[in-house]
């Protein structure tokens, strides 16, 4: 999707925001990109999408510079999700949100200096010294707001009482799947808070893609959420190709479109198997392991690799497939369907895992649109929001397959999307598996890949949510901007909402229930 | 039937009349040898279930479980006692210290106690005296104590959770626990360990086969027995996924040992007991065939007890490796609104049976 931005500025952004929502029901917030537009100055630019018409927008807007520093109004009373996604913003652009009640970093230190994707940001190791101290941590946050002179000032807010019994959930902890980790207020054994922190996995993506050429930053995107890197490639590769105007052959969509769905089937799995891991039912983990491994097996042969695939590139695909990779598709499919309720016997069909599962982190559909909790999560609640469907990529437009949503909104109706979804995916793939029709395996390019200028965001349906890739080229080998929405960060914003007044075991289920892999959600 | 009496009263004679030695030396040589054998046995029942328990997890879960050391891997949990044996123990800052070191010990306490009652043989049980069922539930509440000041020495705030949990896991199931021997008291009339056995010897004199209220009784037993013996589904106290390890998390080497092994032998005892209490103990299969009652009896009552407890083991851990974990409240309302009440009415029950039939 290329992108005309609505221009606004800073007096008529508040209200033009607020109008957006109420007159033309752009309810979902799908990310908040920040970027340093160069002579412009700082800015960001919003995407939304009208949940009923599925029909997106974007707005641009250009911070107002206050002294030193930069300003924007908040959006957070409008669209919850962008809680996150505001701090992210300020974290790396420096870009103050006035009204949002904790402007604290997100992914850096809380002692890191310099906001590292403005431009003139002092890339120097000498300057970027790896810090040997702890970091600082701090119980209080800030408000900022404009007073009536367009001053500046600072409210603080306590984020702990004196006596609250605050436990650390991460960054090592054996049921956050990686290093997050979720700052627990707790009263015995119910939340009352939830604050999570992250970046402890931070590798600076975004920024180090400003300075690689297009094919290098495709090697990112495979260490995302890894169970994923096949969708994260396809939105990566799909938003460079989109940019470039390269139409693919059939052969080349088909191939992307069987890939993903194995992805997915991949991911489930995993999903499955953690899931019940983090209920203590190790034996029914293992059973999905077990046929995960079945799944890789048939990746591999195409691929070459298991976690980390490799396999599109910009005009098509590394490789063409297996001449065996048709046969054991089918082999695979035709195995794992009766499985699928194998794991329902051994573990989702249990009386303790639905005394577990159900009412625990419930998110109805309203919160869920308004905290942005795609995929899964949010088609738990009945939200209509596979990007599948609602923008139709590669050969999703063409096969036959039901979104599944369900109106539980809780654990359980979580877990069982996933179960349906497989499946689907099944389906999918026995729909095409026979019929990829002859042609080129890559459309050949030019030795040196430029996107002509422009800016693009193309979205593909992850396995835990929307990933989506914003791309702002001017004319470069390399990109000028690149953002990328993850699927777990608007997920981990939804926690504290999710959890208030639950028990701390139930924390584990929504964790596990939710779906979130912390390196694509830390970037 | 083989009676161990003959091999006790032939120490106890060789020390008193062929050595002459007077009743101080006699008793204390005596308590010395029984002391060893019950620290020995508690050690190898200890290896046997931990082979037995990843073994048997394994082949739940599609695999082949430890097989590289030894044959067939029996050899690998050898390999981790000495591990744990020569693993440095450490005191974490800010513990508190005196709390932090005796825990472990009043926990093994705890389970060398219980396991200390077991009837093994006619004639062959360590502890064995009236109120001997009494006793079994008075030292094993010991073990709670040890819980909870773990969790509470540690200075780690899972540690302090985790014995919360498991404080009021323990106490509440014990509840239970305690009206489920008490039903078995009533239909055998004795509180000694041995009495109940001998109660159930003979041709279909089981307990659960004597009152259909032993039988409710012997599976609420098993699930309150599971519960007090902290294993899934019952693992709250530990919940590795959201406690890491529970009160145990800041141990090392032994102190971490000893729970791992009281884990173990807790889930022996409570299998012993339920075999003793309400499938007869040492007492063989026996159905009124007289030919077929004799070659059952002329298999030593030992492995008839050892057998049916390691049924009950194996049932026990099918279970953990089956169920999911539940969450506190539920743990809760489990005990006190169906078990508890449940064997209140259980109780008066055989109160019934034994007055009417």
């Amino acid at each position: 999707m290329k992108l005309n931005n609505i221009e606004l500025n800073f007096d008529n952004f508040a209200g033009e925001m607020v109008k957006l929502k109420s007159e033309k029901h752009f309810d979902y917030l799908v990310t908040i990109i920040g970027e340093d537009f160069g002579e412009e100055g700082l800015g960001c630019i919003y995407i939304l999408e009208n949940t009923q018409s599925h029909e997106r927008c974007s707005t641009k807007v250009i911070a107002k510079q206050v002294g030193e520093d930069y300003v924007i109004p908040s959006v957070l009373k409008i669209w919850n999700a962008a809680d996150l996604l505001e701090r992210e913003v300020f974290d790396f652009l420096g870009i103050k949100f006035l009204g949002h009640p904790d402007m604290r970093r997100l992914f850096m230190r809380n002692d890191f200096a310099g906001y590292p994707l403005r431009k003139d940001f002092n890339m120097s190791p000498e300057a970027n010294r790896f810090p040997t101290t702890d970091e600082p941590e701090t119980d209080f946050t800030t408000e900022w707001n404009l007073d009536k002179h367009g001053n500046l000032v600072a409210t603080r807010h306590r984020l702990f009482d004196e006596d609250d019994f605050v436990v650390n959930f991460g960054p090592n902890h054996p049921s956050m799947h990686g290093v997050l980790r979720l700052q627990a207020v707790l009263d015995g054994e119910t939340v009352k808070h939830i604050y999570p922190h992250l970046g402890y996995i931070h590798r600076g993506m975004e920024k180090m893609m400003e300075s690689m050429t297009y094919p290098q930053t495709l090697a990112m995107t495979d260490r995302l959420n890894y169970l994923c890197a096949m969708m994260h490639r396809h939105a990566l590769v799909g938003v460079i190709e989109d940019g470039m105007g390269i139409e693919l052959s059939e052969r080349i969509q088909y191939i992307r479109t069987i890939m993903d769905e194995l992805q997915r089937i991949d991911n489930h799995l995993l999903y499955l198997g953690t899931a019940a891991q983090d209920m203590g039912a190790l034996t029914a983990f293992l059973y999905c392991m077990r046929d995960r491994e079945h799944v890789l097996n048939v990746m591999e042969e195409t691929t070459g690799g298991r976690l980390i695939q490799n396999y599109y590139r910009i005009g098509g695909l590394q490789d063409d497939i297996d001449p065996n990779f048709v046969e054991n598709t089918k082999t695979l499919c035709k195995y794992l369907r009766p499985m699928i309720q194998e794991y329902m016997d051994v573990f989702g069909d249990n009386v303790i895992t639905h005394n577990r599962f159900e009412g625990v982190g419930p998110m109805g559909l309203e919160d869920s649109i308004n905290y942005a909790l795609t995929g899964p999560a949010g088609r738990a609640a009945g939200w209509h929001n596979d990007v599948r469907k609602n923008h139709p990529y590669a050969c999703y437009g063409q096969v036959n397959f039901k979104e599944i949503t369900l109106d539980g909104a809780d654990a359980m109706a979580r877990y069982m999307v996933h179960i349906n979804e497989l499946y689907q995916s099944l389906d999918i793939i026995e729909q095409l598996i026979d019929n990829i029709p002859e042609g080129e395996f890559y459309i050949k390019q030019k030795p040196i890949i430029k996107v002509p200028e422009g800016q693009w965001y193309f979205s593909v349906e992850g396995g835990a949510g929307e990933f989506g890739v914003y791309l702002d080229s001017r004319g470069d080998k390399s990109p000028y901007r690149l953002k990328m929405r993850p699927m777990g960060l608007t997920l981990t914003g939804a926690f504290d909402r999710m959890l208030r007044g639950q028990k701390v075991a139930d924390l584990v289920t929504a964790g596990a229930t939710i779906d979130f892999v912390i390196p694509d959600l830390d970037r | 039937m083989f009676d161990f009496s003959i091999v006790t009263s032939f120490v106890d004679n060789l020390l008193r009349q062929t050595l002459g030695l007077g009743d101080f030396w006699t008793i204390l040589i005596e308590c010395v040898l029984v002391g060893l054998g019950i620290l020995v046995g508690y050690a190898l029942l200890a290896i046997v279930l931990i082979f037995m328990e990843r073994k048997v997890c394994a082949y739940f879960q599609c695999r082949i479980g430890p097989m590289r050391v030894g044959p067939w891997g029996i050899f690998q949990v050898f390999a981790d006692v000495l591990k744990m044996l020569i693993k440095e123990i450490f005191a974490i800052d800010k513990a508190d210290l005196l709390l932090y070191y005796v825990a472990p010990f009043l926990v093994i306490i705890a389970s060398v106690g219980t396991f200390s009652f077991l009837p093994w043989n006619k004639g062959m049980s360590v502890l064995d005296f009236n109120v001997g069922i009494f006793m079994i539930t008075a030292i094993s509440s010991i073990g709670v104590v040890g819980i909870f000041m773990a969790g509470w020495g540690s200075n780690n705030k899972y540690s302090v959770v985790s014995a919360m949990r498991g404080a009021v896991q323990m106490i509440s199931y014990e509840m239970s626990l305690g009206l489920c021997l008490i039903c078995a008291v009533i239909l055998t009339g004795t509180m000694q360990m041995s009495g109940i056995v001998d109660a159930q010897t003979g041709p279909w004199k089981w307990l659960i086969f004597q009152s259909p209220t032993a039988i409710i009784a012997f599976l609420v037993f098993l699930v309150s027995g599971n519960a007090e013996a902290n294993r899934g589904p019952f693992d709250l106290a530990e919940a590795e996924s959201e406690l890491t390890a529970g009160y145990h998390t800041e141990y090392s080497g032994m102190g971490f040992g000893f729970y791992y092994l009281a884990e173990y032998l807790n889930l022996f005892v409570i299998s012993g007991l339920a075999s003793a209490v309400f499938l007869g103990g040492w007492a063989p299969v026996n159905i009124g065939l007289d030919a077929f009652d004799h070659v059952m009896n002329l298999i030593p009552g030992i492995f008839w007890f050892l057998g049916k407890s390691f049924l009950v083991v194996w049932i026990l851990m099918w279970v953990r490796w089956t169920f999911p974990r539940l969450r506190i409240d539920q743990i809760l309302k489990l005990e006190w609104k169906y078990l508890m009440p449940l064997m209140l009415l259980v109780l008066i029950l055989t109160t019934a049976w034994v007055a009417l039939v």
